[in-house]
């Protein structure tokens, strides 16, 4: 059984009510950061503790906060991104769901680590019935004094806010979520600045994950040293898992970082297998956003190393044969799914959520899509594919913010893994209209997790 | 001051001033084409991407290069800073890739369009396009839109630059002109069809890179290159009354503001003096306004001492 850091409390009844909660140990962490640290003694535990950014990008949170400009006058910002809108993704939701009290305490935390005395948390659109939940739980903080003023007679006050976008996935990039907090269009800023010296009403900000700031409260109890134990390498710590697809058991799992990948999906613990007995197609590990893996490489990297659940290890090969943890969206495909449907899919929603700020991404999604549309429904050409290769080139890195990235990535990974499919699509185009590809013409044989 | 290099030219610039902005010293090839960065406007550029360049070294402190390419318009310039724009062929593919995505959903229309001849599009389009199109899909369409009774809103044609947006906001005290949906869904708008209602509102025509906003007086009188712009001015209580008057003969066709050689402009101009003046005693002519040697305005010789009609 894995260690579970985050979500041990989550399967008892009522644990999102206060009550229950501070009856578990809630708040321990506040106390003690507030009482007996320094906000500075703060920001070294989370830089010992390694801590990286849940969020997709992995950075490391201490030395985020340590960059935060922190001029004499001037308010500090801390923002909570609960924009989780990545297909794929649905952790924070969970942890948002049955423990608002973690994110609300590691945030105090947090906020007095920066030395922020208003603090946000922007929550997606969608997300309505949570935000209830999390006013909920404010308010029930706030009576018990744990928000508000002259928190537990230290003099430090903090007001904690929630506030819902209105439904763009654009928004969990942190610039446009500034704007969007503001009240303005959510299109991301060009950067620099940086939201540490000028974000949100261009005073010093830091955005971090709703699980980044959550993490941050056993990394105030049990110290960072004893954070950075879990884990392999540089990724230090727990890391909650969204996994769905064809597998036995979907769900969020918290997992310690450095598990095996093949253990992760074949063990009853954890995902269970392949649903229906069915074999690995191929995997998408961290959200929509990251490269798909096929089915040998999910497992295996390159250099035949078993792949782990870690940030180095999934991005081992780079682009070429790896992929990245990213947040943590773990999907599955069994052998009856269609990549090119599935690049389809993913390129229609990075259409739909392209702000249309800048032109590579703007255009660029949009001409992706229908292309892929075209492949998918038999009336694509053998040209196609390459014409996709070049404009997910075309707009990968030329843009202001990482949404053309991540749109170009899933494209290009699948035509580098699954080019003999597209091509299969082009040849058969009343076939591929009845049936999917599969694993037809692929006679290697899945590793067998029974004899591992 | 801080030094910088643009493929290998040397200049000095002011602390905070921009690559393109340094490299519109140097003059030139050199200057990165600007789709939606204008100089007057506040809070402009980064968008089009087409002024994207390559920083090789970033300053003379820390000589790393930057790992992708920037915005020049944006970037400030540090001492010791090298560039390459003409000189990098990553650039230039990036700059030919974003071309080509601002051309997929262009109309095309230059046969019937007022911009055509002093279009952003078609400069860019000239220098770095590819003689066909890639593209074999429906094309955007929008229905045209009537901004009031002088500016008409041709959608279709939009690059999404945002330089119209500014202008409205720095000059309306209410936010009626914007960008509506996202995506390339994305619609300049005004509020519910609302008119811009301010004096200088005939200044988002200037500022259009591309055919879509366009001059209703102006709409389908003439192509610009068969008129001769010139540099003319009046007393007005408004603006600074600087304008160039587009003649033909001694008729007065169209009023817009005095442009610079990357088209902007400096001194916006009143709509009285650019919808309402159009006789030839309205304005005190002071000569054939220079238009680059490029140009195909430039093409029936305006500038020639007999034809200038004073």
């Amino acid at each position: 059984m894995g260690r579970k850091i985050l979500l041990e409390h989550a399967h008892i009844p009522d644990i999102y009510t206060y009550e229950v909660y501070r009856r578990y140990g809630g708040y321990r962490a506040v106390e003690k950061a507030l009482k007996t640290m320094t906000p500075d003694e703060v920001v070294e535990e989370v830089k010992k503790s390694g801590l990286r950014g849940r969020g997709g990008a992995g950075f490391p949170t201490g030395m985020k906060w340590s960059f935060l400009a922190k001029p004499e006058g001037v308010p500090r910002y801390l923002l909570c991104n609960a924009d989780e809108s990545e297909p794929g993704t649905f952790k924070d939701r969970y942890l948002m769901q049955h423990l608002p009290h973690l994110l609300i305490e590691g945030m105090i935390v947090s906020s007095y680590a920066l030395g922020a005395h208003t603090s946000y948390i922007y929550i997606r659109g969608e997300y309505t019935w949570l935000l209830f939940h999390l006013e909920r739980a404010i308010a029930e903080a706030y009576a018990a004094g744990w928000l508000g003023k002259n928190i537990l007679g230290t003099g430090y006050h903090l007001d904690l806010y929630v506030s819902p976008g209105a439904g763009a996935y654009i928004c969990g990039e942190e610039t446009a979520l500034i704007e969007s907090l503001e009240g303005k269009r959510g299109n991301p800023r060009i950067k620099p600045p940086f939201p540490a010296v000028k974000g949100l009403w261009q005073c010093p900000t830091v955005v971090n994950n709703v699980e980044t700031l959550a993490a941050v409260v056993p990394i105030v109890n049990d110290g960072g040293d004893e954070y950075a134990k879990i884990g392999v390498g540089r990724s230090t710590g727990t890391k909650l898992i969204s996994a769905c697809g064809n597998i036995q058991r979907p769900g969020v799992y918290e997992v310690e970082l450095g598990l095996p990948v093949e253990e992760f999906l074949y063990s009853d613990e954890w995902c269970g297998g392949i649903k229906g007995g069915k074999r690995l197609k191929a995997c998408v590990p961290g959200g929509s956003s990251v490269p798909i893996l096929p089915y040998p490489l999910v497992t295996k990297t390159a250099s035949g190393e078993p792949r782990l659940l870690s940030y180095e290890s999934l991005a081992d090969g780079g682009f070429a044969t790896g992929s990245m943890l990213g947040s943590g969206g773990f999907i599955v495909y069994d052998e009856d799914q269609c990549i090119v449907r599935n690049t389809w899919n993913f390129t229609r929603f990075y259409r739909h959520e392209s702000c249309g700020q800048c032109s590579p991404c703007r255009e660029g999604t949009g001409w992706m899509e229908k292309v892929l549309w075209r492949l998918e429904n038999g009336q694509g050409k053998m040209s196609d594919i390459d014409l996709l290769v070049d404009i997910a080139q075309k707009i990968e890195g030329n843009t202001i913010c990482p949404l053309g990235d991540a749109a170009a990535w899933p494209v290009a990974s699948a035509i580098r893994h699954f080019r003999d499919e597209f091509e299969w699509h082009v040849r058969q185009p009343k076939l591929c209209l009845e049936r999917n590809y599969g694993l037809l013409e692929d006679k290697t044989p899945v590793a067998d997790w029974s004899t591992a | 001051m801080p030094k910088v290099k643009i493929d290998g030219f040397e200049v000095e610039v002011p602390e905070g001033t921009t690559i393109l902005q340094a490299a519109r010293q140097i003059g030139g090839d050199v200057v990165p084409p600007a789709m939606c960065y204008y100089s007057t406007l506040q809070g402009s550029g980064g968008k089009c991407r087409t002024c994207l360049v390559k920083v090789t070294k970033a300053s003379e402190r820390d000589p790393r290069p930057l790992p992708k390419l920037v915005a020049s318009c944006q970037q400030v310039v540090m001492d010791g800073m090298e560039v390459a724009n003409i000189s990098s062929e990553e650039v230039l593919n990036a700059r030919r890739g974003v071309v080509e995505f601002l051309l997929i959903n262009h109309p095309l229309d230059c046969p019937i369009c007022d911009q055509a001849g002093e279009c952003h599009l078609q400069d860019l389009a000239f220098e770095h396009g590819l003689a066909s199109t890639r593209y074999e899909f429906e094309r955007r369409t929008f229905e045209q839109i009537d901004i009031g009774p002088y500016i008409k809103l041709h959608m279709t044609r939009c690059i999404l630059c945002y330089r119209c947006v500014h202008v409205a906001n720095q000059l309306t005290d209410e936010r009626v002109h914007g960008v509506m949906y996202r995506g390339d869904h994305a619609e300049i708008s005004t509020y519910i069809e609302k008119a811009i209602e301010n004096d200088f509102s005939g200044n988002v025509i200037d500022v259009c890179p591309v055919g879509a906003l366009t001059d209703r007086t102006f709409r389908f009188k003439s192509r610009v290159w068969f008129l001769n712009p010139m540099n003319a001015h009046r007393d007005c209580d408004k603006c600074a009354g600087k304008a160039v008057v587009w003649m033909y003969g001694s008729e007065i066709y169209r009023v817009t503001a005095r442009k610079d050689a990357y088209g902007e402009v400096h001194d916006f101009i009143c709509n009285t003096c650019r919808f309402d003046k159009k006789e030839r005693t309205d304005w005190v002519i002071e000569g054939p306004a220079h238009i680059d040697r490029h140009s195909v305005i430039s093409q029936n010789h305006y500038e020639d001492e007999e034809k200038v009609v004073r």
